[in-house]
């Protein structure tokens, strides 16, 4: 509105929104400060908030003892491995419906979609039975391929809408210009898709790394991310608090980060488009 | 060179028919504009020479070589977008050079090229900023840039003013026909502005409905339009049209006199009315006149004209300027 | 708009997709369809089908089939009525929470207040914290009856300890993916609340209109649809909850329909059972799925 906002009207809601953001943040912002803690700190009632003796062993240990970075490793892999694995598919089906649509093409779309929908554990039972007889339980491949499986209508669906935006008529001029289907792909589609194809990516590091449904029940040490590094904390109660919120801060740091910079995208890509 | 000639070509979409039969032959060096309403098959008609549509049936030749089945690429034109369809992740000069570097051009010449055809369009200076950073007229003349620089068999121009204001479409326009007169070479034009056709043809082809109405020369088709929908479409403002008794009384089922061949009688003239609005254009004066016996009809005055609405007026058609039209809207000569 | 060499390697390159999400899709159901008819528990030693691999079950098939048997069991087992009723109470209360809550923040940090960013990425952060880790902090540093943070609130206030995962499961875990979720109803109602035209909203102050008014003639209708698309999208995430109530060892009381699915799969081995409850779920997921289709398709067209 152009019209001037009342400072006092300003002031009220800069207050309550911030009073509320904080109790929703509080949770992770509370994970954060008990990872710098002592344990003895870190389930001292009433709590300290600032003032205790700041100390970062908690992360040390957590490498030590459980070898963090092997799991964050196994993270790393499997949301960029199963990424990559799905936009090798993604791209050309993308490219495809775009640019040659036939009338077919949305049908084709619902039903990408509908695959989306299926509860995982209709398909639990029989996957498991698959990757135990076949020795691909626990192994990097096996899980990517079914990160990549779950996320590929959602990577194709978001690549659709970015292609779509890009005028035919650019495509047109290429080939007016004597590009080769080859060349267009390269010199043109790509380079204008690239903001597209780099959204997609974000989100979909975001839902594979987050994924806690498959890695659990599919993976335990050699190609558990660290969905399953912090289910392994669920055991041991009680006196880990600090090693846990340390473990935790791990965990979701960098995912933070990444969401914070693909908020448009998220929209964008969990709503199928449907809202922008 | 180029020559291109269209045979019986036959355009469908599924059960839709666009281009039901279009016979055309057009020389080389010539100006031609495909003109005529929107969806009147003007555009597919071009993007069918262009390659960027499949033939349904029928052939075309480009300098006498069957091209029907050829490639955009191989057909040796190059088309101006209406939206332009800059790169928008290159620069105006890689933009200009794209054609050539497809075409594996050395680099070299590439640059002598694209260096001539800036300074023919007043690019110079921004041949290293990219398409957004340009006005509507310059992103243009970018693209025009970019065909002209792979010396095409013929330029093929698909709406290429219609996203520029009024001033700006006027210059382009003289641009454009000032660079068929350097270049020489054919150039086929899409507009739905007859005022662009007029002035810019060499010869206008009129499309009605995916049919060629009528092929000639400007002043041909406003002279003796062969149909009434020529007639309606060519000329501004708009041929006036009149049924019934009057028409009758001329032998046909339809009269049509353009504005400017009615002249405003001192004394009796065939029709009188009242003066219902007037529009003053300065040079001109466009008086929308009510007569009981040929309806509401427009006449061209001087801009010096003086009558206030409501003012009866006689007014006397230019019989040798009068066109007849049977029932089918074919003209009778 | 297409010349036909172009629509032909168009669906070339369309066929890969296809093909992948067709096995992923068509495999693992007509999986889930034949085990859920067998006799198939690989632990039970009194059937003898436990034994074989799925390849030999093909051949014994006379002999493992169950007919419906699996279901009637599945159905009437006491902890399918549990389980469903777990469902739906975290379906419909996550879903109230956020769409009220996600309304009315959405509406807070769309007014002119100073921050707002930094506010804005405070409020949607939940949304980024992997299941895991909101199901461990929450079931210890947050509602541990001694030393978690809330048990230190609530005796402050004079209300004693309440032991969350003890005594109300079922309300912690609703607690706990309503924090997830309700920051992803915000900020899809933000988006579209932001979306809002803003020569209406002059147009309406040219009018005079109340804000009240201005709220339910306006807001209301507009956001009608994000919301509808926000009930949908949690419904489906939201009848597939998993990793929360795994991690935090509620399963016992709080344990949801895929829950009781793992349990029965994965822990018991009843491999036919669990089939048998697999495909009830996909057909409850397929009832929402079918409206949110509808819904996603008529905005295709527009």
């Amino acid at each position: 509105m152009a019209r001037a906002v009342s400072t006092r009207r300003k002031w009220f809601f800069t207050i309550l929104a911030w009073s509320v953001a904080f109790v929703i943040f509080f949770p992770i912002l509370w994970t954060v400060l008990t990872s710098f803690k002592s344990e003895g700190d870190a389930i001292l009632i009433p709590p300290k908030f600032l003032f205790f003796d700041w100390t970062t062993e908690n992360y040390g240990i957590v490498q030590e003892r459980s070898d963090y970075f092997k799991f964050a490793m196994n993270s790393v892999v499997l949301a960029l491995g199963s990424t990559f694995l799905a936009l090798l598919i993604a791209i050309p089906s993308a490219w495809g419906m775009a640019f040659a649509p036939g009338r077919k093409t949305k049908d084709l779309l619902m039903w990408m979609l509908s695959t989306k929908m299926m509860p995982p554990v209709g398909a639990l039972i029989p996957i498991y039975l698959i990757f135990r007889d076949f020795g691909l339980l626990d192994s990097r491949g096996g899980i990517i391929t079914v990160l990549m499986l779950l996320n590929l209508p959602i990577i194709i669906w978001m690549l659709y809408t970015y292609f779509k935006e890009i005028p035919a008529e650019i495509l047109e001029a290429s080939r007016m210009d004597g590009a080769t289907v080859w060349k267009e792909l390269v010199y043109v589609l790509t380079p204008m898709a690239v903001p597209g194809i780099a959204s997609t990516v974000l989100l979909n590091v975001i839902l594979a790394w987050n994924e806690a449904f498959w890695t659990l029940a599919l993976t335990t040490k050699d190609a558990a991310p660290l969905t399953q590094f912090i289910a392994s904390y669920s055991s041991p109660e009680g006196l880990f608090w600090a090693k846990l919120s340390a473990a935790s801060t791990m965990a979701i740091a960098p995912i933070l980060v990444l969401g914070w910079f693909a908020q448009k995208q998220l929209v964008r890509g969990l709503t199928f488009g449907a809202v922008k | 060179m180029g020559t291109i000639s269209l045979k019986n070509v036959r355009k469908s979409f599924g059960d839709a028919t666009i281009i039901p039969n279009a016979n055309l032959e057009i020389g080389n060096g010539e100006f031609i504009v495909f003109v005529g309403p929107s969806g009147c098959g003007k555009s597919t008609l071009l993007r069918l020479i262009a390659g960027l549509e499949d033939l349904t049936s029928g052939v075309i030749e480009i300098d006498g070589r069957d091209v029907t089945a050829a490639a955009p690429s191989e057909r040796g034109l190059a088309m101006v977008f209406q939206s332009y369809a800059l790169y928008p992740h290159m620069s105006v000069r890689n933009n200009i050079a794209f054609g050539l570097k497809m075409a594996g051009v050395p680099k070299a010449e590439i640059d002598e090229k694209v260096a001539k055809a800036a300074a023919t369009l007043n690019l110079t200076e921004y041949l290293d900023r990219k398409p957004r950073q340009l006005s509507g007229g310059q992103r243009q003349r970018v693209a025009i840039g970019r065909a002209i620089v792979r010396q095409p068999k013929a330029f093929l121009f698909d709406e290429p003013l219609s996203n520029l204001d009024a001033a700006l479409r006027v210059n382009m326009r003289v641009f454009i026909m000032q660079l068929h007169k350097d270049l020489g070479s054919t150039m086929i034009y899409v507009t739905h502005d007859q005022v662009e056709a007029m002035t810019m043809a060499d010869r206008i082809v009129v499309l009605n409905r995916g049919n060629i109405e009528q092929v000639g020369s400007p002043l041909e088709l406003y002279n003796n339009p062969d149909s009434l929908f020529v007639a309606g479409f060519i000329g501004s403002p708009k041929m006036n049209f009149v049924t019934g008794a009057e028409a009758g009384r001329h032998k046909a089922h339809t009269i049509g006199i353009r504005p400017e061949h009615i002249e405003i009688a001192s004394g009796a003239g065939a029709w009188t009315g009242r003066i219902a609005l007037a529009e003053h254009l300065g040079a001109d004066s466009f008086l929308h006149v009510d007569t009981p016996a040929a309806g509401r009809l427009v006449v061209r005055a001087p801009g010096d004209f003086r009558g206030k609405d409501g003012d009866g007026i006689s007014l006397k058609p230019d019989l040798n300027r009068l066109h007849r039209f049977d029932e089918q809207g074919k003209v009778i000569r | 708009m297409a010349t036909q060499q172009s629509r032909q390697l168009g669906r070339l390159a369309v066929a890969p997709s296809v093909v992948a999400l067709f096995l992923w899709m068509i495999v693992p159901l007509a999986m889930t369809i034949w085990f859920s008819l067998l006799r198939y528990n690989l632990l039970d030693p009194n059937y003898a089908c436990s034994l074989l691999t799925p390849g030999q079950l093909f051949d014994e098939a006379n002999r493992c089939f169950a007919g419906t048997s699996n279901y009637y069991y599945f159905l009437t087992d006491p902890a399918f009525f549990k389980a469903m009723a777990n469902s739906l109470i975290l379906v419909g209360w996550v879903l109230l929470i956020s769409v009220v809550g996600g309304t009315l923040l959405a509406l807070l940090l769309d007014q002119a207040i100073m921050g707002r960013n930094i506010v804005r990425l405070m409020v949607i952060a939940p949304f980024f914290v992997m299941p895991t880790v909101s199901a461990l902090v929450w079931k210890n540093m947050m509602m541990h009856p001694v030393q978690g943070f809330l048990a230190w609130i609530t005796k402050s206030l004079g209300l004693g300890a309440i032991d969350w995962f003890a005594h109300y499961p079922m309300t912690a875990i609703v607690i706990m993916v309503a924090w997830q979720w309700l920051p992803f109803a915000t900020l899809i109602l933000l988006t579209a609340l932001q979306s809002f035209d803003e020569e209406q909203k002059e147009a309406a102050q040219m009018d005079g209109t109340p804000p009240l008014s201005f709220f339910w003639y306006m807001i209301v209708p507009h956001l009608a649809r994000p919301v509808t698309v926000v009930v949908l999208i949690e419904t489906i995430f939201l009848l597939n909850v998993f990793a929360e109530i795994y991690v935090s060892g509620s399963g016992g009381r709080a344990g949801n329909l895929p829950f009781l699915v793992y349990q029965y799969g994965l822990i018991s081995n009843d491999i036919g059972g669990a089939s048998a409850g697999g495909l009830i779920a996909v057909v409850l997921a397929n009832i929402v799925a079918f409206f949110l289709m509808r819904m996603i398709g008529k905005n295709l067209e527009g």
